[in-house]
């Protein structure tokens, strides 16, 4: 398998008096140049797939495979490091630094990996803010931005080191219908650039523009199918999921 | 670790206001206390030079501190003796080989020495008895071996020399006698008998105990008056080299056996209140600059707090634990630093300041504070307040760190 991310039975249970399963035994795998969204009700699980995923939870047990690197026994300061290089993170709220203009905010995940002299990084920076229609707006500060403007900065940030994967929680949670469009546009098409993209949504209409679309209910998976035209869903060879409903 | 280092800037420029008011709580703590110790110091090495100028570097007296073993003590080495109260023999007590001694003394390299006759006296002036400490001296020899003819204020010490009834008293003496330059005193001495003494030197030497209690007469008045006949009981010696105070006065009762105290131990009284001035003074400005830690501990906490999101962000996009603590840690030391520099600023002002101002119960007005600032107040004051803007900076960058950004990504609304 090339996956480039893969998880492998992957179980999270919150500890407590009474512990809840997030996630109970879930392996997928993710291609290279693909685009899926993990959906599913509210309190299914799919930020905290996409948090371990991302590296950002440990699982209770099972492994996450990055590049076919087993993650589950590294300690912190190496997930930091695995995270800034190989993934990119867009949240539902923006994050960006509000002392910092919009291209020092894309420039933040670069100079922390320090890998390219600070001239080529800022070439980067507006390079990705021209890709994305932001080069205007790359001196302002974040405060001065709509909330479009905001979630496209965030998507420049998270692709600043050219990392294989993007991660998206609800990227469009905090956008109108326009603005929600053009966001899972912009990730459409980095699938297309060779890029893994996974996105947890609710928003059915988005759902339908990828590629794959895994349901979610109580932390297992239900459904994990191609996104045919229309927007169902076949599984097996099967429709397991209408299309465009309402 | 340049990320870092920006990231502190803007959330310092971010909030000047605070910013300054903590920078200030430093600069006063370092302020005061370069201030404050300095002022202190001030007067402990002026008191100090004081003290070495007019008093014998050494002091050799006719006491002997570890009397000689008795004979029963010898015969019973092992067994339970204490002798107690040994008296000596001689009825006419004084430091038996005092010339000898003078002659090796003075042929010392560095080492000047005078010879002199302490006894008590009853000053008796207006119907009021007066009891001093009165030291015979030579003095011509005296004058090479004390400050004294420096600090006369009236009159002269040789004059001393010239009449054999003159007597050189001190000016809180003087004043509290309601005696001046030329008077005549009557004078009584435990050895029986009244003369009467005209005071020809009046000196100054801002010691109390010197000023109010110490009066110098001829050597041979005081021998006759002392009813001691060729007797010296002290001698006075002075050092090119203040340091070998110490050295020298083991040597000199090592090997004439009678007491010689350097300074340090004639003083010793008025240099431990000195210790116990400096624990105080030292602790209460060290205070003020902890204080201002908490300044400093109060914007970052803030900071902290406030930035619970940028630094959820930072931690998920890839900044290591240490990145987040050394943001922090640079806030808390780029107050510190600017505190330092601007409260070096402060004290050096106010040292300069008061240096201006009029000693406190100097009758001379020209006298002033003096005031001691040295590269170790400076220094001294600066890394206690970078330590603490350190440590202050410490507890909630640790606490940043810590935070797990997932709570702060699933609870942000």
């Amino acid at each position: 398998m090339s996956d480039i991310l893969r998880a492998e039975h992957l179980v999270r249970v919150l500890p407590g008096p009474v512990p809840t399963t997030l996630i109970g035994d879930t392996t997928l795998g993710f291609a290279p140049a693909s685009f899926s969204v993990i959906t599913g009700p509210s309190g299914s699980g799919k930020s905290s797939l996409l948090y371990l995923l991302g590296l950002l939870d440990v699982p209770t047990s099972g492994e996450v495979f990055v590049d076919g690197r087993a993650t589950s026994r590294l300690d912190d300061a190496a997930r930091t490091r695995l995270r800034l290089a190989a993934f990119g993170f867009v949240f539902q709220f923006h994050f960006l630094l509000p002392e910092f203009s919009v291209l020092d905010n894309v420039m933040l995940p670069m100079r922390q990996l320090g890998r390219v002299p600070r001239i080529a990084m800022r070439a980067r920076a507006l390079a990705l803010l021209e890709q994305l229609d932001m080069a205007d707006q790359a001196h302002k500060k974040p405060d001065a931005l709509s909330g479009g403007q905001r979630q496209r900065t965030a998507v420049a940030r998270a692709l600043a080191n050219d990392p294989p994967v993007v991660l998206a929680d609800e990227p469009t949670g905090s956008l109108d219908t326009k603005n929600a469009a053009a966001v899972f546009a912009v990730l459409a098409g980095l699938a297309n650039d060779g890029r893994t993209v996974i996105a947890v949504t609710h928003d059915e209409g988005l759902a339908a523009t990828a590629q794959r679309r895994i349901h979610l209910v109580d932390g297992r998976v239900v459904q994990d199918g191609r996104v045919v035209q229309d927007g169902r869903v076949v599984q097996d060879g099967r429709v397991v999921q209408g299309g465009r409903q309402g | 670790m340049m990320l870092a280092l920006s990231i502190a800037a803007a959330h310092l420029r971010s909030r000047r206001r605070q910013t300054l008011v903590s920078v200030l709580g430093v600069a006063l703590g370092v302020g005061v206390f370069i201030a404050v110790t300095g002022l202190m110091s001030g007067f402990q090495s002026f008191f100090r030079r004081q003290m070495i100028e007019t008093n014998p570097h050494v002091t050799i007296t006719d006491e002997i501190r570890h009397p000689a073993l008795q004979p029963l003590a010898i015969l019973h080495p092992d067994g339970a003796v204490a002798v107690s109260r040994i008296l000596p023999r001689d009825p006419v007590r004084g430091i038996a080989n005092a010339g000898e001694m003078l002659a090796a003394l003075s042929a010392m390299p560095g080492v000047a020495v005078a010879p002199g006759l302490r006894g008590q006296m009853l000053l008796r002036r207006a119907g009021r008895d007066y009891a001093v400490s009165a030291v015979g001296i030579d003095p011509v020899r005296e004058a090479r071996v004390t400050g004294l003819a420096k600090d006369i204020k009236q009159g002269s010490l040789e004059a001393l020399g010239a009449r054999s009834d003159g007597v050189v008293v001190g000016k809180g003496l003087a004043d509290k006698m309601g005696a001046t330059l030329g008077d005549t005193l009557s004078v009584a001495t435990t050895a029986g008998g009244e003369s009467a003494l005209r005071i020809v030197g009046i000196f100054r030497t801002g010691l109390e105990q010197q000023d109010f209690g110490t009066v110098y007469v001829a050597l041979g008045r005081q021998q006759s008056m002392q009813g001691r006949p060729r007797v010296i009981n002290e001698l006075h010696i002075r050092l090119a080299d203040i340091g070998r105070s110490i050295e020298i006065a083991a040597l000199a009762e090592g090997r004439w056996g009678y007491k010689a105290a350097p300074w340090e131990e004639t003083f010793a009284r008025v240099l431990e209140v000195f210790v116990l001035q400096n624990v105080i003074i030292y602790g209460s400005t060290g205070a003020i600059l902890l204080v201002a830690g908490f300044g400093i501990f109060n914007i970052i906490s803030t900071v902290v707090s406030e930035k619970a999101r940028d630094i959820a962000i930072m931690r998920s996009i890839g900044m290591p634990r240490g990145s987040v603590v050394a943001t922090f840690i640079i806030e808390g030391i780029a107050v510190g630093v600017m505190g330092v520099a601007a409260g070096w600023l402060l004290g050096w002002l106010g040292a300069t300041v008061m240096e201006t101002l009029p000693a406190p119960g100097a009758d001379d007005p020209s006298m002033t504070l003096s005031v001691l600032q040295t590269p170790f107040s400076y220094g001294l004051a600066a890394g206690i307040a970078l330590l603490s803007a350190v440590a202050a900076a410490w507890i909630p960058a640790r606490k940043a760190a810590r935070t797990d950004p997932l709570v702060i990504i699933r609870g942000a609304t």
